[in-house]
């Protein structure tokens, strides 16, 4: 498949690399049907994010259609429309269970580097460097999505993919800045 | 000079990687003997005891002492572990540690792995195959990403 790798800083190129393939049970495989840069993909660009390594794919905001399902997976069948969350949270963890996702214990494949850097691992984030996980991002044709029973969202009929894919960071990012300034 | 601007944050995040496990081991010089602890958010009874290890701890069951005890503030269980002999300094260094020679890093792992399978029911894989190609700076990641799962604070 075709895919936007960091080949180092300033310095992006759209390469042919392997297809995801399912890791796990709880794994969901979408084509890509919608998604968009962040403003965040702009410190990988800049170099402002440790821990890159040339090839790595990236993007985290994305929308797509289940290809392909996991045994454990209840929520998702092939052909389903949805919207991937861009943290990775277990949805089991006190972090998750507590509405702290982007903490979540259980979705950082490199805890060590994370705790290295920043005194405190992270969740997973499609994308985003071997500090955050280390997954593969979703500016790609298809990408893996771990634990898609709680990070993977329906989209309804009538609600096309542009608007439903901002669901993935943008609102909620707004919405919990919102929240938090009261 | 300009293509050198990557190894700005790269050497900057290592030598506080550095920085901090320096003082972290200055500060206990029995660093060898702690506990390894992990709070897993299941209740104490589905997470075993000291005669009945998860499975992960399985391997080891010989060489360590394990506790088990309700976490504060409604949190699950903690789960901790360590070896019955102190791991000699030696292999707690520094380099040995890079080198994948430190016996704790083994047991780092099979507490998070026990608390991943324990809360999340499997234990999350990477990604393969990779899509990135050898650099220098490249290598010196993949170095410390097949070390992380055992390092870290516990």
């Amino acid at each position: 498949m075709k895919a936007l790798c960091w080949e180092g800083v300033n310095k992006l190129s759209v390469e042919e690399v392997p297809d995801p393939t399912l890791r796990n049970d709880q794994d969901v495989i979408v084509r890509l049907r919608a998604g968009t840069t962040c403003g965040s993909d702009l410190h990988l660009i800049g170099g402002y994010i440790p821990a890159m390594r040339a090839g790595d794919v990236i993007g985290h905001e994305f929308l797509g259609e289940v290809v392909e399902t996991g045994s454990a997976v209840r929520r998702h069948s092939v052909g389903d429309r949805g919207v991937v969350c861009s943290f990775v949270g277990c949805g089991r963890c006190w972090y998750c269970a507590n509405d702290l996702w982007s903490l979540c214990d259980n979705t950082n494949t490199n805890p060590g580097i994370g705790q290295a850097l920043l005194g405190y691992e992270t969740g997973s984030v499609f994308g985003y460097s071997h500090a955050m996980g280390g997954l593969r991002g979703s500016h790609a044709e298809y990408v893996r999505v771990p634990f898609a029973d709680y990070g993977a969202f329906h989209v309804p009929e009538g609600l096309d993919d542009t608007s439903a894919l901002f669901a993935s960071d943008s609102v909620p990012t707004g919405w919990m800045g919102a929240d938090l300034s009261g | 000079m300009k293509k050198l601007w990557w190894t700005v944050p790269v050497l900057a995040a290592g030598a506080e990687a550095v920085r901090r496990t320096r003082s972290a081991h200055r500060s206990d010089d029995r660093a060898g003997e702690r506990w390894l602890t992990v709070t897993i958010y299941r209740p104490p009874e589905d997470v075993g005891s000291d005669e009945k290890l998860p499975a992960p701890l399985d391997e080891f069951a010989d060489r360590i002492e394990v506790r088990v005890r309700k976490a504060p503030g409604d949190r699950g269980t903690e789960l901790a572990a360590r070896f019955k002999e102190p791991v000699p300094a030696a292999s707690a260094s520094l380099p040995a540690r890079l080198a994948g020679k430190d016996p704790r890093q083994d047991l780092r792992r099979a507490l998070r792995d026990t608390k991943a399978l324990l809360e999340a029911g499997e234990v999350l894989l990477p990604d393969t195959p990779p899509t990135t190609r050898p650099t220098p700076g490249g290598k010196l990641i993949e170095l410390f990403t097949r070390r992380s799962g055992g390092e870290g604070a516990m």
